[in-house]
């Protein structure tokens, strides 16, 4: 099961880097939230996988470590307050920039520069 | 007595009082601001009599004892001296400067700045601890930089500002330096050790750099040459400013630093070589350069480079006398130079002008700070029955019997007295040239006496430069003889402070230095030819072209490093991760461990393999933004199962929730963002990343599987066991995030609170960019509540509310907590949202949201206050049990107050960013404020 475990864990990381080094923002904030349940699994593993032995006392013989999940459960709050920042700021970007390029590079044609519509502005 | 730590935090306390105070009239705001130091003056005086019998106080605070940090202040002579001139010389300046300041002029930020420096000054002198020293020393050099630039319109105040942080700041990271090398010699970073081992420090191989770091140090923040030349630019400040920092206080911080290590690294070869050159070439330089300045305050400026260059000259000399001097010196220059300074404010403030070559012939116009301003620069000149004269004589005298340069030792007291010479003309220039020679020259408005009041200060300075140089030991006896005790480490020598020592050598030069100068002055004219054939080199003009070359330099090396491309950074950032975590890795012989795995089951295998091709799947077809979507959420809702199934139900409640807010809020996004992305990595791109993110994926996996498979040592036994006797809950995770570490997640919804709040502040201000259309060039459907939706959602809502509840009072002894709670009400009330719309939800339900964050934190940190007020530590928690009929037994505990605030933070973050995006499309979206 570690080994599974541990597999699904690379697969994640790799998976969320690749979509991180994309040069655009959507795809940017799709690499770092699947890095962040990487990052989620990772530590609460540093407690070691048990079964049957949730942290609750009186529920069970032996109990699961319950400091790496206490951290992860803020860790995974904190992490949807990140992604809603990166979000917005890809967003914002946009507005201001009129384009989602995080490689540094202006386009050469503003195609993605859609007509600006909404009438309120 | 009170505690020593009140000395220095009584300003500190006072920095707030005349920002309070500035709308009340000028004179209430001076006098509040007066009362904090001046009680401080008070307490400092207290102590005297202590001092005066030899006594030394000190006292520390341990912070993190193992490496040497505390919070130590000493009290002894020196120090004594130094709170004394910083408190009295600063309250001065606080009279005099709600005179010299203009209606314009915010005088409560002056003030604010004012104490500050006053704060950061007194901890310099009372620190008892190395690296507390150097933390307030640089207090003092941002302190003076918001100073000098207090008229930050003008362009000199701003250049004159910045060159004086640039240089003070250069010379505070060498101090650093050489403080951390001292420490590290001594062993110790307590300043009494460092004292009481100067035969240590002065053997060690180290000395020569630490003596080299320190005086670079001392050297900037004294305007020793040859980095004198960022005070005259200083002078671009309110005079008030440079009578308190560049007459008595922050350029004495070198000297004070020099004295206070004077046991520790002086009396050696290599000091009295820097610093008595170093000091003789600042005394002639400064004197030099000052009698042909037009600027009133930049012959002042001069004559402090001079007069700072004398009192090292006077440290560097390394006989006990020459301290005594210096020290002495250094009273007897704040007295005088200060008052000049004051004198030369109120000339500029009744006149409008500060150029010599237009003021003339104001004694008919000013009398009285006429006379002031002529007994303080006759101070300053060395008359006698001044104190200057006597401070003046001790320097010539030891300037005789110095004998470190063999048989040149002459050439001291020749140059010495060439400075006095000097000395004597400028301040006759001061005299002379400012209040006879003549009449004014076109000057803005006609002269006239300044209030009453304004010129107290001076005549305070100006009566204390006359009595201490006629009874001398009677004023400052004591508090020189325990200042030099203290610089010395040990008894003072034998000195006399009378005036008249008989017909000698001393005398004769002070004859010489005064006829000499008077004929200097007469024959000024030709000396102004001549000085007028050299180029002018203008040092600020140097110093700015040296930072123009830096900055374009820097410049270039960024434009390389930092081209905007955030690819470029995450792969330089990853790739260095790699090679640095992957080497590690080979280190470990096997990858396997010794604990036993849980062996694989078929349920686990399917989820396994979903998770993968949903991850595989994401990557694939991530420019299909909508379907990656939906694979990203099948990745979530797995690893949410994993928690489940590895018994960490609080962790899988937690995931699911988020998973359902953060897809809501990628889909609101996608709306908002190029609705195409357009292919565009090149092949070799692709397999570069490919090949980074296969390394990294690989090296994270291969931790984790050593990890899993290694037997724990785990901290969580403590928690485990105390748990239910201290916290009061049976699910450890929940005790842990509202009790052991309640203080972190304060730190945690405080920071979810400005992410949210950042986020609102970013979405006000948006300009954006809403499609009419869909990605086929179709135009979107009107927005159409439908039946079914809205009906079901509205009954929901009770329902989802009361599992909130349920899920938030169980927190504490069942997986749940204020985390799921606020999660499953935001859940539910965007589904409102979604069901109704805007509009509707608008006149029914009536949230708050930011003030709903604000009271979040706010009950979190008052229930962790509560705990002090009965005795205990910050967030401990008190929980007990109660008998209700029909309900039965229930505990309350005060974590559970925690655990409201949790609640509250979450809902509102969450509700705060998803409302607030979700309504940009409608007419309820924020919109800029005019203040904004």
């Amino acid at each position: 099961m570690e080994g599974l475990y541990a597999f699904c864990v690379g697969l994640l990381t790799a998976c969320g880097i690749f979509l991180a080094l994309r040069g655009r923002s959507f795809s940017v904030v799709i690499g770092l939230t699947l890095l962040s349940y990487a990052v989620n699994l990772f530590l609460f593993a540093s407690g070691r996988l048990k079964l049957n032995a949730a942290a609750v006392l009186g529920e069970s013989e032996q109990y699961s470590d319950p400091l790496p999940q206490a951290l992860v459960l803020t860790a995974i709050v904190i992490g949807f307050a990140m992604t809603a920042f990166a979000v917005i700021l890809a967003m914002r970007a946009r507005a201001d920039l009129g384009n989602d390029h995080v490689d540094g590079t202006l386009p050469t044609v503003p195609n993605d520069l859609q007509q600006k519509s909404g009438g309120n502005q | 007595m009170s505690s020593l730590i009140w000395l220095p935090f009584l300003p500190l306390l006072g920095t707030l009082i005349p920002l309070l105070f500035a709308r009340f009239n000028r004179t209430a705001c001076a006098f509040a601001t007066a009362a904090l130091p001046a009680l401080t003056l008070y307490l400092v005086l207290s102590y005297a009599g202590g001092i005066f019998q030899g006594e030394r106080f000190q006292e520390a605070l341990p912070w993190i004892p193992a490496i040497g940090l505390e919070l130590a202040f000493r009290l002894d002579g020196l120090a004594l001296l130094f709170s004394i001139l910083i408190l009295g010389i600063g309250l001065l300046v606080i009279l005099y400067a709600r005179y010299y300041l203009s209606n314009e002029d915010s005088i409560g930020k002056f003030y604010a700045y004012l104490i500050l420096f006053m704060f950061a000054m007194l901890g310099v002198v009372l620190s008892d601890n190395l690296i507390q020293l150097w933390f307030f020393w640089e207090l003092t050099s941002i302190s003076s930089f918001l100073l000098i630039s207090f008229w930050g319109h003008k362009t000199e105040a701003r250049k004159g500002a910045r060159m004086a942080l640039t240089v003070t700041g250069a010379g505070g990271l060498a101090l650093l330096a050489g403080l951390l090398v001292l420490g590290n010699t001594v062993g110790s970073f307590s300043l009494q050790d460092v004292l009481d081992n100067g035969d240590l420090i002065k053997a060690s191989a180290n000395y020569p750099i630490i003596v080299v770091l320190v005086l670079l140090g001392a050297f900037t923040k004294s305007a020793q040459f040859p980095f004198h030349f960022w005070l005259p630019n200083a002078m671009a400040a309110p005079t008030p400013v440079s009578a308190y920092l560049h007459s008595a206080t922050m350029v004495k911080a070198g000297i004070f630093l020099m004295a206070r290590f004077y046991p520790a690294l002086a009396d050696t070869n290599l000091w009295f070589l820097i610093v008595s050159l170093t000091g003789l070439a600042t005394f002639l330089v400064g004197a030099y350069v000052a009698l042909f300045q037009h600027d009133l305050k930049g012959l002042l400026a001069n004559s402090t480079i001079s007069h700072l260059g004398l009192i090292t000259l006077l440290l560097g000399m390394g006989t006990d006398l020459a301290a005594v001097a210096a020290i002495f010196h250094i009273i007897n220059h704040a007295t005088f130079k200060a008052s000049l300074f004051m004198a030369a404010g109120i000339i500029d403030h009744e006149s409008g002008s500060r150029d010599m070559r237009h003021l003339n012939g104001l004694w008919k116009y000013m009398p009285y700070t006429a006379t002031l301003a002529m007994v303080a620069s006759a101070s300053m000149a060395g008359v006698p029955l001044l104190n200057g004269f006597l401070s003046k004589e001790m320097f010539f005298t030891e300037t005789l019997h110095q004998a470190s340069l063999g048989s040149l030792s002459w050439i001291i007291p020749v140059l010495a007295t060439l400075g006095g010479v000097f000395a004597v003309a400028y301040s006759m220039r001061f005299i002379h040239d400012v209040f006879f020679n003549g009449e004014p020259v076109n000057l803005p408005k006609t002269p006239h006496e300044p209030p009453r009041y304004m010129r107290v200060p001076v005549e305070i300075l100006v009566a204390l430069c006359l009595v201490v140089g006629i009874v001398p030991s009677l004023i400052v006896g004591d508090l020189l003889l325990s200042a030099a005790t203290a610089t010395l480490n040990g008894p003072a020598p034998e000195y006399s402070l009378s005036i008249w020592h008989g017909f000698n050598y001393p005398l004769l030069m002070s004859v010489i230095a005064l006829i000499g100068g008077l004929f200097v002055y007469y024959a000024r004219s030709h000396l102004f030819k001549f000085q007028a054939q050299f180029p002018t080199s203008d040092p600020k003009l140097v110093f700015e072209g040296v930072m123009q070359y830096l900055s374009t330099k820097a410049a270039r090396i960024i434009a390389v490093t930092e081209n905007g491309s955030l690819q470029r950074y995450i792969f330089f950032v990853l790739t260095l991760a790699a090679i640095m975590t992957a080497s590690t890795l080979m280190k470990l012989n096997t990858t396997a461990g010794q604990r036993t795995v849980i062996p694989l089951d078929a349920l686990s295998i399917t989820c396994a393999v979903l998770l993968c091709i949903s991850a595989l799947a994401t990557v694939v077809w991530h420019r299909k933004r909508v379907v990656a979507l939906l694979t990203l959420s099948v990745v979530g809702l797995i690893v949410s199962l994993a928690f489940a199934q590895f018994s960490a139900p609080d962790l899988a409640l937690t995931q699911l929730s988020v998973e359902v807010v953060t897809v809501i809020l990628l889909i609101l996004a996608l709306f908002f963002l190029p609705q195409k992305t357009p292919k565009e990595s090149s092949p070799r791109r692709v397999v570069r990343d490919l090949g980074l993110a296969s390394l990294i994926g690989g090296v994270i996996g291969t931790i984790c599987y050593a990890l899993m498979t290694r037997p724990l040592d785990t901290i969580s036994t403590f928690f485990t066991a105390n748990s239910k006797t201290g916290g009061g809950g049976t699910n450890i995770v929940n005790v842990i995030l509202v009790d052991f570490r309640g203080f972190d997640t304060l730190g945690e919804i405080t920071v979810l609170g400005i992410a949210a709040l950042g986020i609102y502040k970013l979405i006000a201000k948006m300009r954006l960019y809403m499609p009419s259309t869909n990605s086929n060039g179709l135009p979107w459907s009107e927005d159409k509540y439908p039946l079914l939706l809205s009906v079901i959602s509205q009954s929901l809502l009770p329902l989802a509310l009361l599992v909130s509840a349920y899920i938030f009072l169980r927190g504490h002894n069942m997986p749940g907590g204020g985390f799921i709670a606020g999660l499953i009400t935001s859940v539910a009330i965007i589904q409102q949202y979604v069901a109704h719309g805007v509009e509707w939800i608008k006149t029914r339900i009536k949230l708050d949201y930011q003030i709903m964050i604000g009271s979040g934190i706010g009950i979190a940190t008052l229930s962790g206050l509560g705990s002090w007020v009965f005795g205990h530590t910050f967030l401990s928690s008190w929980f007990d049990y109660f008998y209700l009929p029909v309900i039965g037994k229930f505990e309350l505990a005060s974590a559970m107050i925690f655990d409201l605030g949790v609640f509250l933070t979450v809902v509102g973050a969450t509700m705060l960013i998803l409302a607030n995006l979700g309504q940009l499309t409608t007419s309820e979206r924020p919109i800029q404020k005019e203040h904004d």
